[in-house]
């Protein structure tokens, strides 16, 4: 392999795993808060690529529009997910929340299959993303660089609004113990509705993203990413923001790089990340960055 | 004044509030005293709006708070600190601190405050960026003293502060207790194990027992009684 080509391939390794990385955050911040594994969160992801299709073919909206609409329109479906589907249940059994979220999940696919029907579609794409710029015998598409770029900036947003701000800290506090956050003052209730924002905010940040790179969507387009952005939130220590993130970029690396130096592999490409997962949860259950989670009682 | 009338609580089938009543003026020291499970922590609990199950009236200055979620018991300036702590051991001092002014919005008045906690709590200055988990037994408890001080109560209510705290330290909880009363007039309502303490510090003072207010006097009252004598102040 030239040394050129070893770039390219990291780079798309970054693509890949800022694009798990982005999904990983929502899994991990709501599993932080409420131990709840969402499984609603790849459907999130799909229908933010849907919404900024839509907004470009059905209502001409200029396509950063469109992204801006379906992000914040992601974000409150988010919202609202957990104020139908979770909220009612916070006093149930946890498994009672878990199963809501699979029927949320299979809810919204099928949703999802009437309205835009299965049939995978194209999406636009801006032009200027497509235009490569040759560095020595590297050949790069902007969208290339567009993608992790933007997953740092959302990242960097993330990190200020955790650890810098009021509800960032009412976050960190509920996270740890609810009734105790609830005597401070904490509008728990609130601060669980802003982390589904932010989460599918960044979910479908990712699926639009996804759908540049892969451009094709289909309604089950958000499950095997889904599925392999949990593991990297498993990876990285589930709970843990800064675990997501490296878990997320460790199994994009892991990916491309095992298909690009063992070319055969490539039919077990999918495969990788959940022969990871089986390794974390034998050698070390607490993944990376992640403490010890007492179970609530 | 806090007046709590014919309070019940129930947990499932237990029965384990049965018609308390009891009052807390402005700016007194009021203790509930009982052996565990008398229903202490349930009566705070409830007052606080932590417990769902629940009859009677809960009147703050007139006002009913029965009904009111925590969040609007704190805005109505009642502040627990629950028993064991309950600190935030992954966040720093200050970040607990802030926590605990978490409803408020008047930064001057935060940073006031803050600085009188400083003033309080010496320790909690030079650990400030010190994770709460870190801390010995008894800074915690400091630190859950300073907590409950920054939502800046008129009402604050301490869940056994004592507890599994060496002698001096417990002895320096109590003067805590005494200053931020004289000193700001908040209204404290304790409850504690060590009623001896507890007894020597309030105005006036509440026995529990299943459930059931079965005495109540001016602390020297009680201290001089021959029942609670004998049932909690060993001998
Ligand atoms: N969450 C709960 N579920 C069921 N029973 C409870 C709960 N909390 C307290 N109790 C019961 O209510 C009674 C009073 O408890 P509590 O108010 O904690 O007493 P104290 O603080 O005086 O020790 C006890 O019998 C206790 O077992
Ligand atoms: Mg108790």
């Amino acid at each position: 392999m030239t040394p050129e080509m070893f770039i390219q391939h990291a780079l798309n390794s970054l693509t890949l795993g800022s694009l798990y990385a982005l999904i990983a955050i929502g899994y991990t911040m709501v599993y932080g808060i409420l131990r709840l594994i969402n499984f609603a969160h790849s459907e999130i992801f799909m229908l933010g690529a849907y919404f900024v299709f839509w907004g470009v073919s059905l209502f001409s909206l200029p396509w950063p529009l469109a992204v801006a609409a379906s992000i914040v329109f992601t974000a409150g479906l988010g919202i609202m997910v957990d104020r139908i589907a979770y909220r009612p249940l916070r006093d149930a059994p946890r498994i009672s929340a878990l199963i809501s979220s699979i029927g949320v999940s299979f809810f919204l696919q099928n949703v999802a299959i009437v309205f835009f029907q299965a049939i995978p579609r194209g999406v636009y794409r801006p032009e200027w993303m497509e235009q490569p710029w040759i560095v020595g015998a590297v050949r790069i598409l902007p969208i290339t660089l567009f993608v992790p770029v933007l997953s740092v900036l959302f990242m960097l947003g993330l990190l200020y609004i955790v650890y810098r701000t009021k509800t960032g800290l009412g976050m960190r506090a509920i996270s740890k113990d609810i009734e105790t956050s609830y005597l401070m003052g904490v509008n728990v209730n609130r601060v669980i509705a802003i982390t589904f924002g932010i989460g599918s905010g960044l979910a479908a940040a990712s699926g639009i993203m996804w759908a540049l790179r892969y451009p094709q969507i289909q309604p089950m387009m958000g499950t095997i990413p889904g599925f392999k952005a949990f593991i990297a939130a498993v990876f990285g220590g589930i709970g843990s923001i800064q675990g997501a993130v490296v878990g997320g970029v460790v199994l994009g690396f892991i990916e491309i790089m095992t298909v690009a130096f063992f070319p055969d592999l490539a039919g077990y490409r999918d495969a990788f990340a959940f022969i990871l997962l089986i390794g974390v949860l034998l050698f070390k259950p607490t993944g990376l960055f992640g403490a010890r989670v007492e179970d609530k009682v | 004044m806090l007046k709590i009338t014919d309070l019940h609580v129930h947990y499932g089938g237990i029965h384990a509030l049965k018609g308390v009543s009891l009052e807390v003026p402005q700016g007194k020291i009021v203790t509930l005293i009982g052996a565990n499970g008398a229903g202490k922590s349930s009566t705070l609990r409830a007052i606080a709006g932590l417990v769902k199950n629940k009859k009677g009236s809960i009147t703050y200055n007139g006002r009913e708070l029965l009904g009111l979620n925590p969040v609007e018991v704190v805005k109505a300036g009642i502040v627990m600190a629950p028993e064991g702590r309950r600190i935030f051991p992954h966040l720093t001092v200050m970040e607990n601190l802030h926590l605990g002014a978490y409803s408020r919005d008047d930064k001057d008045g935060i940073a006031a405050d803050l600085a009188w906690v400083f003033e309080l709590f010496p320790r909690m200055k030079e650990r400030q960026d010190q994770k709460g988990g870190t801390l010995s037994g008894g800074e915690q408890q400091m630190l859950a003293l300073g907590r409950a001080i920054m939502g800046k109560p008129q009402v604050v209510m301490l869940d056994e502060p004592s507890l599994g705290l060496a002698p001096l330290v417990v002895r320096d909880v109590f003067e805590i207790i005494k200053t931020i009363n004289q000193e700001r007039g908040m209204t404290v309502l304790l409850v504690e194990q060590n009623a001896f303490a507890a007894l020597k510090v309030a105005h006036q003072a509440y026995v529990l027992e299943t459930g059931t207010v079965v005495l109540e006097g001016t602390g020297e009252q009680l201290i001089a009684d021959q029942r609670v004598c004998q049932a909690y102040l060993g001998g």
